[in-house]
């Protein structure tokens, strides 16, 4: 019989005692579950269990095999071997369907809704409630009401998906799931598309959850929100287990260091003085969606900007505005001390501004960043292949040899360099879009999100290439909601609320709590007492 | 940042066969195999000969429509536009014939290519700059080319002049080192494409923006002067093969070119061209038009099918196709 209880296990710099084993069997579990694709096996022997009211968290790098075990639980994929336990019987699923009849649901990272049809249409598809040969929108209505009501979504069953806020579009996902009661639930990545205060939200979602008694299954990459949460925690490395911990025993750095099986670089650079020099960007009076969203700002030399606020709050619109990648104005730009004349100013676009040394990395690498069907090279090679091939015929070879170079230079860690980009992992994809935009050479990068979803390894090295950029005396402007990164690695902060700039921070001043503050309150810290 | 990789195999491309874009190429050697079994005189030097030369104009205008494809868009128009074509350089070479006398041709040839280039350049602009589907836009010009040719020709045919028959025969019947001159052209056309699709920035271009348009944009490549570009290439391959077509018949009617947009299409498809873009074979378009017209030969030749059914064949083949795509994946 399979005991819910944490193994007593060391690992690395950790040593944890065993805790008592829970009283109860296990709602679900896992007896030595491989999964292998073909030759490759991606999941190695790995038993686990989840326990009625408590929130089991799964960590784990990028690869580390979360993901398979995830849909190996919920019936997505099938086990090669090993198998799963319910109620202490054992248990198959042949699909996601009768996993569900079992009470066991996944909760998908990706929003998987109709945008033309309501949010009770949405909740409802494929099991709308019947009236004779209709369907009874009036009880579906009724009934989503209280699905949202319980999840704390603030839509109504009546409202089109497609006008939703993505974070109401998550809790719609959610409620989707809860429609029916359910007796283990699986969170993959939830939080990865929101901005803080929705996190804080969805967190009281599993809480509630846990209390009602349901076993939660949490997988996710933010260590804070895992620390906030968890009752116990397991950590996965290259598609083996680590280890089972009670949450209270593990710090973030701990887990940190579990999940890369070594001692962590320090994941920031160490800070730079802040640079005084003259400034490289001047931007007065930016515009765009006709006055939606509205900013002034300098970017100098040596200096990391960067640029903080909610989700929705305006920041990716203001940089795709100044790209020319929707509509905009402005009334002045200055580059290097030289003003942009008026033609340059409204024939603004991506190819334009690259060549005056000014890129752009989108946040959303797999819709506007990738070819995700392409090899490797000619995504490294799209943005620049004036550069890379300057006669009428390509240049094969060289862009080899570029492609080469650069997975040397961002490590970009490949089998082979004719995979596509969509086989790569996300970090290995954020290291290839940056190096894509960075084969143009440019003075200024603006990145967008820089490590918005990738792990922890990875995002160490994004934080110091970009310090080593800015370190050559370049500016780089990053956008990010993830409010660790801004303090870890900016010289001067922005944070945004309503389309508008509310605040600006400097030195011992950027915090988590000042922005978080100017971002919900559109107020400085401490300036309202 | 530096760091072991792991096996990195950084070497040459791997010269591996793909079975998968071999398909067309099987496809169209399983044909010509069962037709040579199926009846004798399918295999003769005559008429492997007359089936190459007329998969020809279908061929030429599928290299364009590869093109369009390839960067997410359709063309329904190429049958209609290549009738109102033929129509215009008839009309020009018969209204010049009087001073010019045979050179007369060669202006009507070259009307041909900037009336078809035009065209497509229609179609291009209204697809990109006004913002509409693609398939909508072109069913429209579809009906407008169509009932242009036919009031053009009153309903009836536009012929050409008789004493330009003479001169401008040989370009459908004649033939440059035992190679039929329309089969030379086809090869021309083809390589010029394969050249462009495979070896030049706007080839990558083109499948850049039919892989992903956003991220075509943001890399700072125009999809509206892609995409647009591909319609005028369409058109001007709509062009050359109205150039080989007109000797053939020595006329235009309100029925030239019909349904050549579902033989078009049918063949950049079985060519494993993907219909949603990104990914262009332009040799296999070549084959694909091939496989169409040996069927096509096969169903007059032998007397199991009736011809009257060679569209419904073809409309057979390209749904087949397309399933075949989606079991391969």
């Amino acid at each position: 019989m399979t005991r819910c209880a944490a193994l007593p296990v060391s690992a690395g710099a950790v040593t944890v005692k065993t805790v008592a084993p829970h009283a109860e069997a296990a709602t679900l579990a896992a007896v030595g579950l491989t999964k292998a694709y073909g030759p490759v096996t991606v999941l190695f022997d790995v038993s686990l269990d989840i326990c009625k009211g408590e929130v089991h968290a799964i960590i784990g790098e990028n690869g580390a095999g979360k993901s398979t075990l995830m849909k190996l639980l919920s019936g997505y994929v099938q086990p090669t071997a090993g198998h799963l336990v319910m109620a202490e019987e054992r248990i198959e699923f042949n699909n996601s369907t009768a996993a569900e009849a079992a009470g066991v649901v996944l909760v998908h990272q990706e929003i998987l809704l109709a945008p033309d049809l309501t949010v009770a249409e949405n909740l409802f598809l494929g099991r709308e409630l019947p009236r004779g040969l209709m369907v009874d929108d009036r009880a579906m209505n009724q009934r989503a009401a209280e699905v949202l009501a319980s999840i704390g979504a603030l839509c109504t069953p009546r409202d089109w998906v497609g006008d939703l806020p993505l974070a109401q579009r998550q809790l719609v996902q959610i409620g989707r799931a809860l429609l029916e009661p359910r007796s283990v639930v699986i969170f993959d990545e939830p939080t990865a598309v929101l901005a803080n205060d929705e996190v804080t939200a969805l967190l009281d979602v599993v809480r509630g959850l846990r209390a009602q008694g349901v076993a939660v299954l949490y997988i996710s990459h933010r260590l804070d929100e895992v620390e906030a949460l968890a009752d116990r925690i397991t950590v996965l490395r290259d598609g083996r287990k680590i280890g089972t911990w009670p949450a209270a025993e593990l710090s973030q750095r701990q887990m940190a260091e579990l999940m890369v099986g070594r001692e962590l670089d320090v994941l920031y650079p160490p800070k730079r003085t802040p640079p005084t020099a003259e400034p490289l960007l001047v931007i007065e009076q930016l515009v765009v969606d006709h006055g939606g969203v509205e900013a002034s700002l300098v970017v100098r030399p040596g200096e990391v900007l960067g640029i903080g606020g909610m989700v929705g709050s305006g920041r990716t619109e203001l940089f795709e505005g100044l790209m020319g990648l929707r509509p905009a104005e402005v009334s002045r730009i200055e580059l290097a001390g030289r003003p942009l004349s008026q033609r340059r100013l409204r024939q603004r676009s991506v190819k334009e501004w690259q060549a005056q040394g000014l890129v752009y990395l989108t946040e959303d690498r797999k819709g506007k960043g990738l070819l995700l069907d392409e090899m490797l090279a000619p995504n490294l090679t799209l943005q620049a292949l004036k550069q890379v091939h300057p006669g009428l015929v390509l240049d094969n070879r060289r862009e080899l040899a570029e492609v080469q170079q650069a997975v040397e230079e961002y490590d970009i860690r490949v089998g082979s360099v004719h995979l596509s980009a969509g086989q790569l992992s996300g970090g290995n994809q954020q290291k290839l879009l940056l190096a894509k935009v960075m084969m143009a050479d440019p003075s200024i990068v603006i990145i967008d999100e820089p490590t918005r979803g990738i792990d922890i390894g990875n995002k160490s090295q994004i934080y110091h290439f970009i310090d080593q950029l800015v370190r050559l005396g370049k500016g780089c402007i990053v956008i990010s909601s993830e409010l660790p990164e801004l303090v870890g690695i900016a010289d001067r902060v922005l944070v945004m609320r309503g389309g508008r700039i509310v605040t600006e921070l400097t030195g011992d001043a950027i915090t988590e709590q000042n922005i978080v503050y100017a971002a919900t309150s559109g107020e400085a810290y401490g300036a309202a007492s | 940042m530096t760091s072991a990789t792991t096996d990195m195999s950084i070497t040459k491309p791997q010269r591996r066969i793909r079975w998968a874009s071999m398909g067309p190429f099987i496809a169209l050697a399983v044909v010509i195999l069962v037709g040579t079994l199926l009846n004798s005189n399918f295999a003769t030097g005559t008429n492997i000969a007359n089936v190459v030369t007329r998969s020809a104009f279908i061929a030429i205008i599928a290299v364009g429509a590869t093109f369009v494809i390839s960067s997410r868009c359709l063309d329904l128009s190429v049958g209609s536009m290549m009738a109102f074509v033929t129509g215009i350089m008839i009309l020009t070479m018969n209204y010049l014939q009087p001073s010019l006398g045979p050179n007369a041709i060669f202006v009507g040839a070259l009307m041909g290519l900037l009336v078809g280039a035009a065209c497509g350049l229609l179609n291009g602009l209204i697809v990109t700059v006004g913002r509409i589907e693609p398939f909508i836009v072109t069913l429209g010009t579809m009906g407008i080319f169509r009932a242009l040719i036919t009031w053009m020709s009153d309903g009836g045919s536009i012929p050409m002049d008789r004493a330009l028959r003479e001169a401008y025969r040989p370009v459908y019947f004649g033939d440059v080192l035992g190679i039929p001159i329309p089969v030379a052209i086809t090869l021309l056309v083809a390589l010029v494409g394969a050249f462009v699709l495979y070896r030049t920035k706007y080839g990558r271009h083109c499948m850049a923006v039919g892989s992903n348009a956003d991220v075509a944009r943001f890399s700072g490549i125009s999809v509206t002067r892609v995409r647009t570009l591909a319609f005028v290439i369409q058109g001007l391959c709509v062009g050359i093969a109205a150039i080989c077509y007109i000797p053939r018949l020595g006329a235009a009617t309100p029925t030239t070119g019909q349904l050549w947009e579902l033989q078009v299409i049918t063949a950049v498809v079985i060519g494993g061209t993907l219909l949603r873009g990104g990914r262009a074979r332009i040799w296999g378009t070549i084959a694909g038009a091939l496989i169409l017209e040996v069927i096509a030969n096969l169903m007059v030749l032998s007397n199991m099918v009736s011809e009257y059914l060679v569209a419904a064949v073809q409309g057979v083949i390209i749904i087949l196709a397309m399933l075949a795509h989606r079991l391969i994946k």
